[in-house]
This record gives C-alpha cells, structure tokens and sequence, in this order.
C-alpha cells in the first residue's frame, strides 16, 4: 500500500480542495483528513458516518474542594499555571485548558486531594463516502495533542485499506510544521506541497521542505492559482529544483473552485480550466509514485 | 544468553510478530537452559504514543542480550542500543526458527532503525 | 490593550489583517506574531532585527554515578519521554513536557534539568511598528512554550496586536490567553463558516470578547451574516473580494494601496475595538494572594544577544 500525504505549510493554499479532486480521481483508496484543527474534507466528500469513537488522550488534574487544605502546594508545583484559588473560598482549582496532566500536582499534594482522570479530547469517524471510505476526527474546542489523534486515523486509515484491499491512503494534512505534521507525513511514501504564489507562501514552503527532506520522503509541489503571479510561481519552482523536490504542474486561479465548493463537489466534479489542471497534476504524481519502490511499513 | 523474540503465539512453534513496540508478545528464551518465558504485551499494544519505548523497557529489564524482531523504529532501537542490547530486524519464520539461525551466525546485526516513527 | 486576531482555518487574511492594522493604529503598537510555526508579518513589514533571543525549556538530565536505574523517573513520566532501561533512564527531550516530575520523583537527587533550545524570539523596529516574532526551529513539535515568550516581550502599555497561529488547539490557546478582544477573520464560503464556528467555540470557551471580519466578501453570499445574526456576533467590517487585492498580497505589497477605502475602514474597526473594550477594563486585577515563587518552565537559553543581522 503507498501512502500519499497532501500538505501545504501555509494554509488556505487550496489543499483540501485539491485532496478532494484526487478523491475523485484515484482508485481503490481510503481517505483520511489529517486536519483535524479545522477538518473541511467532509464538507465537500458529504461522508456517512458508520462508526463514531471517542478519542481520549491524557489526564487532567481535577482538585477535590472537600479535600483541599488549601496548602498551594500544587499551585507551586504547576509549572504550567493551571491552578490558581477560586472566588474567596478556600480552595483550589485546575484549569482544564491549561493543564497538561503530567501529574505532579497530583503526586505531591499532602492531603491526596487531587484526582487524575483520563481526558476526553475529540471524537473521530469512520464515514463512507462516494469516493470510498474516509477517516476523519473532531478535535474538542481548546483540545490539545491532535499529533496522537492524527496518528491514530491514520492507523485507522490503514487497517481499513489492509483489511478491503485498497492501494493507496490519501492523507489531506495539517498546516504548518509541528507536531500534527509531523505525525501526518511520517512513514508516508509521497507527500505533495500545495503553494500559491505569495511571499508568505514561499517562505513557508521553505520550511516545510526541509521537514520533508528531514523524514526523507520523495515530495512534489503543485503551484496553486499560479497566474496571480507568475514570478513568485517560478522561484517557487527554482526552489524546488534546488531542493530535489519534483514539480508537479501549476493549477490556474479559478473561481470555478469556489463555486464547487460552496455546491459542495470537488473541482474536477465540477469542471473548469483549474480542474482540467488538478487532473493533470494528478496524472504526475501517479507516474511519480509507481515508479517507487513499494514500501510496505508493517 | 538469554534473547527475545516477537511472537504472535505463545510457543516456539508460533510464527514471529514482524512488530517490535506493537508485538502481540515477547518469547524470553534462555540458550543455557532451553527454557523459555512469555511476557504479555497488551499494554502497549493499544498505547496510541511510546510502545516502542516502553517495549523497550521491558526486554531490558528482562535482562535480554539481543531481540530478535521484523521493524524497529529509532527511538526504540536508541533505547535498545543504550542498553547495550543487539537487534536483529527483518527477521521472520517461527521463533525456533529465528533463534537457531541466530545460533547458526546466519542473522545479520542492525545498525540502525528500518522503520520510521509514527507517533511523534 | 491586547487585540489578538485569529481564524479557524489559515489562509483567510489574519496576517494581512494584523499588519494593516499596525500601520494604522494612531498609537505606539506592537505586533506580535505568534505563528510561530510559520511567522510571516515580517515579509510584509521588513523589521530591522535589533535583539533575537534563543528559547529554551526545561529538560531533565541524568548524573549516572548517583543513579540506581530504578525506573521511578519513566515511570512518572506521562509523556513517554524517559525510557526506563535497567542501565538507566534515557531521555527523549523532544517528547520532554517540562513539568519537572522526573527531578522531583528520583530518589537520589540524580536527576536535575538544563535548557533546551527550541527557537527564537526576534524583535525590531518597521517604522513606528515594534515587531516580535517568535521562530520555532524545524522539526520541533511543541510550540505554546515560544508563543508564551513571544508574548511576555510584548510592552505593559499601548496597543499590542497578536497574529495568531490558525486552528483550535493548543497554539491557539496559548495565543489568545488573556487577551482583551480577539478579531475572527473568515471568509463567505462553507470551508469559512465551518471554521468560523470552531474559532466562535474557542474564544467563547475562553470567555474573550470578539467580532467578525468578513474577508472576500461577495455581494449577494450572506452565509456568514446569517450565522452571526443568529448567534448575535458583531460583523465588524467586510473586506471586498478583490483580484487586486490578491495580486497585491502576492507581491507582498502593501493592500492598503490596492484597496483605497481600506484605510478609513481599519481605522473604524479600530476604534470600536477600543469602545468595545472599554475604559482598561482588560487590565483588571484579578482577585488573589501574593503570588509565591514560580518556577517557570519557559527560560532564556542564555543567548540573549543584541545582533544586528
């Protein structure tokens, strides 16, 4: 099974909607909305949801008002100001947003008054889709460590493409560089960079490059609405030569593409010149990918 | 010398666990006396974050000299390697299998993990 | 007064949003760009870097000669970054959350903390704008500890505006803490209203004032005003959808002169911002004992420097 990773470093580039035309367009494959800060993929895939899991990760430090002796103890000890007194009672209390649950409040508080309980941070899906299935998450408002809920869709992912036989995992990643890209792109087989053609997008499109040259994943840009500016499109692409990063075509500013999205279908559903671009794109890649060696990572 | 092997069974017979953090189990078995122990490993079999870790954890404090296993990822083999244990990745078959060709010189020692990390 | 201008989903005009906004504020402003993870207020502001700083959190160290490799250390340790071998812990510092645990469990005193780096703190003037910009280095994971140090450098006084970094999670909560007000950009399409509706969830749980801008706005889409009349959240002003504009933002020009009326209309926002808030309510201090000694987990890691690069 190959996986392909779709990111952009920037966001707002387009990524989604491009993942959403190569859901369209590819084969035998499972979907897997990487996203999960702001998840849009089923806004345009219109998934059923067969299946809803909770997803719990961490603690959280909750004080015991009955119990407290109101020492500050923990309030010293939380390295993460979490906890602070509460109106003019005499006691303390956790923040829950702020706590991090590494449990040192609760090893060191001299009356036992803090309990450790597991956190609830999200809910993720199972969904079938018109493109085949797809994994997808709602991170809780304010929820942290959305790189262990990326991981674990993607594991999701990948044992429904084990299980039904299917080739290829498109994964549609999260912007930026930390820690849910990260578990978004490693152990990928591809991973395709969505720029446009801004001064902000090519300074990220820098570093996020060098993220996957750092995992040494074979990796192609696609220019996204390449016309606004065609000067930063080519030294996006001198970058990316330099940097042993493939080009994998440009796709024109179209306002076909907000048009599919707010009748919710992808571009090439659709139609329009950025489609037929989009498609050409996705014909790049697919040369670009089964020339690779199949790695198959457990 | 006692070595460790990924099993998805419980006894020599059983074919070997390709994963290392996730392997259904660990065969400890001691080359002196022929024996062997299992050591269960549910608890990191469903661990979202650490398995390779705390998998690691276990064969050292199991006082094995070298793991026998099909993938380990970096952070697991820098453990194993602290620990001054030797790993043999891309190894399958049964587990007596695994360990006669161990005995037969015919494993090759990994230098470095064969597998990327996926929890970050 | 601290104004914070956030977004669910990137790419909407946060950062667009955030300069001009600096450059119209009448009075003395920083702009603190806590996208640290891809901070980019700097390409359209060119700030002349005065003072940069590496960053630094805490992580644990091992003395081997008083260690009895008992495992307490990774035990204790939520956040698998210790892995407890029968020679002795092994630290993993990028899983390391600082929260001092593993020093304070060990019982032979074995364990104790140094710094580690994880970015940059930058700082410089563009015009009357102070800039400060946090830097996080690749492949580092965690980013709240740089946004919390970028925001400490932010001035007691005047107007500091945040560019935050995009989504609902921990970054962006780092981000908006204790802000007066944040601005939500979006833009009028579903992939924007959805967004909006997670980034409303976040300032609300935070209990932080806000409004709306509505970017690329279409005449004739109404779905963002539906959404804020019926949750009753003020639209604060529309920016028109523009391919000027776009052209402009590519270039890294300035938008103000691309779209002539912007400038009164920042303005306004501006000033209704500061009604909105009111007389220094923000500045409010909280009811609470004297704070006692903190140890803190964000520390300089010792090379405060004034470079001029």
């Amino acid at each position: 099974m190959q996986q392909l990773a779709v990111i952009s470093g920037k966001g707002g580039t387009g990524k989604t909607s491009v993942v959403a035309c190569f859901a369209a367009l590819a084969g035998e494959k499972v979907l897997v909305d990487c996203d999960v800060d702001a998840a849009d993929l089923h806004l345009v895939l219109s998934p059923t949801i067969l299946e809803t899991h909770e997803f719990r990760s961490g603690h959280v430090a909750r004080i015991r008002e009955e119990d407290c002796r109101f020492c500050g103890e923990c309030m010293e000890s939380c390295r993460f100001d979490a906890i602070g007194p509460v109106g003019d009672g005499f006691c303390y209390q956790v923040d829950p947003i702020a706590c991090e649950g590494c449990r040192v409040c609760v090893e060191f508080c001299p009356a036992q008054a803090i309990d450790f309980e597991e956190r609830t941070c999200g809910e993720w899906f199972i969904s079938e889709t018109s493109h085949g299935p797809m994994v997808h998450a709602r991170l809780g408002i304010a929820a942290e460590n959305s790189g262990k809920l990326v991981t674990t869709i993607r594991q999701a992912g990948h044992e429904i493409a084990e299980n039904q036989g299917r080739s290829l995992l498109l994964i549609d990643g999260p912007p930026g560089i930390g820690c849910p890209v990260i578990a978004s792109i490693t152990g990928t087989d591809f991973v395709l960079v969505v720029a446009e053609p801004t001064l902000s997008s090519l300074h990220d499109f820098d570093r996020v490059i060098s993220l996957t040259a750092h995992f040494r994943i074979p990796t192609a840009v696609c220019v996204n609405k390449w016309d606004l500016n065609p000067e930063i499109t080519r030294r996006i692409e001198q970058a990316a030569r330099s940097r042993n990063v493939s080009i994998a075509g440009r796709v024109r500013y179209d306002p076909a593409v907000t048009q599919a999205q707010v009748k919710r279908l992808s571009t090439v559903e659709y139609g329009g010149q950025a489609a037929d671009d989009i498609r050409k794109v996705w014909e790049r890649i697919r040369a670009r990918t089964t020339g690779l060696v199949q790695i198959d990572s457990h | 010398m006692k070595i460790i092997v990924t099993s998805l069974g419980p006894s020599l017979d059983s074919p070997m666990d390709v994963r290392f953090g996730r392997a259904a189990r660990f065969i400890l078995f001691d080359d002196e006396s022929q024996g062997f122990q299992i050591i269960e490993n549910t608890q990191n079999l469903n661990a979202a974050q650490g398995a390779g870790l705390q998998a690691a954890e276990i064969v050292s404090r199991a006082g094995a000299e070298c793991v026998l296993t099909g993938h380990c990822g970096p952070k697991a083999f820098k453990a194993l390697t602290a620990a001054g244990i030797r790993i043999y990745t891309g190894v399958d078959g049964t587990v007596a299998e695994a360990i006669d060709r161990l005995r037969a010189g015919q494993l090759k020692q990994a230098e470095s993990a064969d597998s990327q990390g996926h929890a970050f | 007064m601290k104004i914070a201008i956030a977004s669910g989903k990137g790419g909407t005009g946060k950062t667009t949003l955030a300069v001009n906004l600096a450059l119209v504020v009448p009075e003395a402003v920083a702009l603190l760009d806590c996208d640290v993870e891809e901070p980019n207020c700097h390409i359209f502001l060119a700030p002349t870097v005065d003072r940069s700083e590496a960053i630094g959190v805490m992580v644990p160290v091992v003395d081997p000669d008083r260690c009895l490799a008992c495992g307490s250390c990774s035990h204790f340790c939520q956040y698998h970054a210790i892995a407890g071998l029968d020679t002795g812990p092994l630290i993993f510092p990028e899983l390391c959350h600082s929260c001092g645990g593993c020093v304070r469990v060990c019982p032979t005193g074995a364990m104790s903390e140094t710094t580690r780096e994880i970015g940059l703190v930058e700082e410089g003037w563009a015009g009357p704008v102070r800039v400060i910009q946090g830097r996080l280095r690749i492949t580092e994971a965690s980013s709240p500890p740089l946004i919390r140090a970028v925001k400490k450098r932010a001035p007691a006084d005047g107007m500091t505006l945040i560019d935050c970094p995009p989504g609902t999670s921990c970054p962006v909560i780092a981000a908006l803490r204790g802000v007066d007000f944040a601005i939500l950009v979006t833009e009028p399409t579903p992939f924007g209203l959805h967004d909006l509706r997670l980034a409303v969830g976040t300032v609300r749980t935070l209990n932080i004032a806000f409004g709306v801008v509505v970017n690329r706005a279409q005449a004739g889409n109404r779905s963002i005003h539906e959404y804020c009349e019926a949750e009753r959240i003020p639209i604060l002003l529309e920016v028109p959808d523009s391919r000027q504009v776009a052209e402009a933002y590519s270039k890294g020009l300035s938008v103000l002169d691309a779209l002539p009326g912007l400038r009164g209309d920042l303005d306004r926002l501006y000033r209704e911002i500061k009604i909105r808030v009111g007389p220094e309510t923000g500045s409010e201090p909280r009811e609470c004992p004297a704070p006692r000694q903190k140890r803190s987990p964000d520390q300089p890691a010792g090379r405060d420097s004034q470079s001029q690069s």
